[in-house]
């Protein structure tokens, strides 16, 4: 478990360094997490290594969001200010989102199963 | 004494996860998407600072340490992804175009949609990066010119929506693969709706927090040529 953690913050660390250095617009976790991607593929890292600390982590992973969400509160009087553009936007663009995103997925992923079979 | 108590990181600690644990609880009990643990979860706690007049930032002392661990969690969303690399890179099609379909929807529709209703220039630019991971949705805003604690807030709003909506959306329509499913909750409402896709399906999960990297990067590229091409 320590191990893992270790670990997985190492990446991390890695990460934010490059995106520091090189003053990149992608942040550190992602950037860890593709580094962390590279190391399993070519073998550097083992999967057993970091598992146990990974599923802890992923399965409480909407619990590390409620103080996030919880700071929405002192934004309150920016939103009032246009709730209108705001909200509507906000919530018709996700399901545009949504929509845009899977219908084509699934049109996309349709054919090439049946290649498979 | 009780002031005194409230500052220290205990208290924003305790609070999350005693508030968070009964909403789970409510969660099972009700079987309601809108009863949502990382919604009813903020609601609560906000409504219960705003009520006891405790200061946001005395809980931010506790909350942060929560936050923190986002961090390492990104990187371990890697450990999912390389499990399950042989599914990933059979739709790596797909994957790639509907993520890409998703990063313009986003930003042509969210955009748009202010534009249609008056919205002002900073508030049309804050809403560009709305799908898009906060770490990443913050970065953007700031380079572009938008008004970074308005778009944290709209990106936890788009997250929580998504993770409720999204899974029963997208059946709604007709999607129902876990890899487009996956898709269109992770690059819709990013590490919200991939936590609330761990829950439904390992590999929409895992596909999911891929589609939280590659919008989050291809919407960083695409809105300043966006802007350049319709000289906003």
């Amino acid at each position: 478990m320590v191990r893992g953690l270790t670990l997985l913050l190492l990446f991390q660390f890695c990460g934010e360094f490059i995106s520091r250095m090189l003053d990149l617009p992608i942040p550190g976790n992602v950037l860890g997490m593709g580094l962390l991607l590279l190391g399993l593929m070519t073998g550097l890292v083992d999967i057993k290594w970091l598992e146990e600390a990974a599923e802890l982590l992923l399965s409480n992973m909407a619990l590390f969001f409620v103080p996030a969400g919880v700071g929405v509160m002192v934004y309150g009087d920016l939103i009032a200010a246009e709730w209108l553009p705001i909200s509507v936007a906000t919530i018709l663009s996700t399901f545009v989102v949504m929509a845009v995103t899977g219908k084509l997925a699934q049109k996309l992923e349709t054919p090439e199963q049946d290649n498979v079979d | 004494m009780w002031t005194d108590l409230v500052a220290t990181p205990l208290f924003g600690v305790t609070l999350t996860l005693v508030v968070y644990l009964l909403a789970q609880h409510l969660y099972r009990r009700v079987k309601n998407v809108w009863a949502n643990p990382v919604l009813v979860s903020i609601v609560t706690i906000i409504l219960l600072l705003k009520g006891s007049g405790i200061e946001y930032h005395d809980y931010a002392r506790g909350g942060d340490i929560l936050l923190f661990l986002l961090g390492p969690t990104v990187v371990a969303l890697a450990v999912p992804l390389y499990q399950r690399r042989k599914v990933v890179w059979q739709h790596k099609r797909p994957i790639i175009l509907a993520i890409f379909a998703g990063s313009l929807a986003s930003i042509l529709s969210a955009c748009g949609l202010a534009w249609i209703l008056g919205g002002s220039r900073e508030v049309i630019l804050s809403l560009a990066p709305k799908s898009v991971t906060t770490p990443i949705a913050i970065s953007i805003v700031e380079k572009i010119g938008g008004m970074a604690p308005l778009t944290a807030a709209i990106v936890v709003l788009t997250g929580c929506l998504g993770a409720v909506c999204g899974p029963e959306f997208c059946r709604l329509i007709g999607v129902t693969s876990p890899v487009a499913t996956g898709l269109a909750v992770g690059t819709a409402a990013h590490g919200i709706g991939t936590a609330r896709m761990f829950e439904v399906d390992r590999l929409a999960g895992a596909v999911a927090g891929l589609a939280i990297g590659l919008n989050g990067l291809m919407t960083t590229f695409l809105l300043p040529i966006l802007m350049a091409f319709t000289n906003f």
